[in-house]
């Protein structure tokens, strides 16, 4: 990776530094607008990990319930009930629909005659128990796949603050100076030449050599200012 | 029992298991499981003689399949394959997991608030709170 900030090559005319000054600008404001939309991100991440966290902690708690349900309705309709559940499942009644993850139920549930035998109550209480389980799960999947996708965006655009503030910025400065300098140089080089024609046209016109010529151009200019040519 | 309103479902998915057998028996009953044309299901009963490589399998497969959403594992299953399920970066399908009834929640294990532990630093959930 080069460290040494690297300038663009351009020819260091005086619209490629216009050009090189309006880039400049766009990439500050990108850079500002970009670092409020991650600090926007991680401040909704923040809130989203804290809804995570409490409802992780009551999903033990609604698990914990459930199985006590369970367990009671065993107990009252006898340890067959989950052969029979298992024998029962054809087609899932509970679906969730990504990446919303509302649950949806389907039709009838197929294990409307359960427990008919043996404690069909109990079997109806175990089986709410569950379905409020189901919701707080879902509930908590959507909240992770949401965090986890937000996790990624903003890496991303952390990524991007940071190669805007330290490759880009640079590297358009360093260009900017560059052709600042060079233009500077023209414009010595320049006046050079025109002096050097003044020169010329003086040791034409008096018949005196351009080196003396050259003298007394620079000796006049700086001390007698009344000789005009 | 009536029947209850068809509520059209365009792109559903399912919710996948992975536990021990009562806590799939309870979701059973809630209607989750579903068994396809294959006469494969979506769930995986774990019990004392399932071996680490079906679990590995199971979740592998159940991680490709498109059309599951959710995939809940119990916790100490999950802590059997736990560098399958740390090293698992998809938002897609979500992985959930859950206490059975012999090992409560443990929110030290949990692979998505170890992930964030470093955000926490006083209040700290994942190290366990008092």
């Amino acid at each position: 990776m080069s460290c040494q900030n690297q300038r663009l090559n351009v020819v260091p005319t005086v619209t490629t530094l216009g050009v090189m000054k309006s880039r400049l600008v766009g990439a500050t404001r990108g850079h500002a607008l970009l670092k409020k939309k991650s600090d926007a991100l991680t401040v909704q991440f923040r809130q989203i990990l804290k809804k995570i966290v409490s409802t992780k902690e009551s999903m033990g708690e609604i698990m914990r319930t459930s199985s006590f349900a369970l367990t009671e309705a065993k107990y009252v309709a006898g340890e067959n009930i989950k052969h029979i559940v298992l024998e029962n499942v054809h087609n899932a009644t509970l679906k969730v629909p990504p990446p919303k993850f509302e649950y949806f139920t389907e039709g009838d549930t197929q294990n409307a005659l359960t427990g008919l035998a043996r404690g069909g109550q109990q079997v109806q209480l175990c089986r709410s128990a569950y379905v409020k389980a189901i919701e707080v799960l879902v509930e908590l999947a959507s909240l992770q796949t949401s965090f986890l996708t937000l996790d990624e965006a903003i890496k991303t655009t952390n990524r991007r603050v940071n190669a805007l503030e330290n490759v880009v910025k640079p590297r358009l400065e360093n260009t900017i100076n560059y052709i600042k300098g060079e233009l500077k140089k023209i414009q010595g080089y320049k006046k050079r030449e025109m002096e050097r024609q003044l020169a010329e046209k003086v040791s034409l016109q008096k018949g005196i050599s351009i080196n003396s010529a050259n003298n007394l151009l620079s000796a006049t200019m700086e001390k007698d200012e009344d000789i005009i040519f | 029992m009536a029947g209850r309103a068809q509520i059209p479902t365009k792109s559903s998915a399912l919710i996948a298991m992975i536990a021990d057998e009562d806590t799939i028996t309870g979701f059973l009953l809630a209607g989750v499981g579903n068994v396809d044309l294959r006469r494969k299901t979506n769930y995986l009963i774990v019990d004392s003689k399932t071996t680490v490589k079906q679990i590995e399998d199971a979740f592998k497969e159940f991680t490709t399949k498109e059309d599951i959403a959710i995939i809940l594992i119990s916790q100490y299953v999950a802590n059997m394959i736990r560098f399958l399920v740390d090293s698992y970066n998809k938002p897609v399908p979500a992985i959930l997991e859950i206490p059975s009834k012999d090992h409560p929640y443990d929110p030290a294990h949990d692979s998505v608030l170890s992930r964030v532990k470093y955000l926490f630093s006083a209040e700290s959930v994942a190290s366990g709170r008092r």
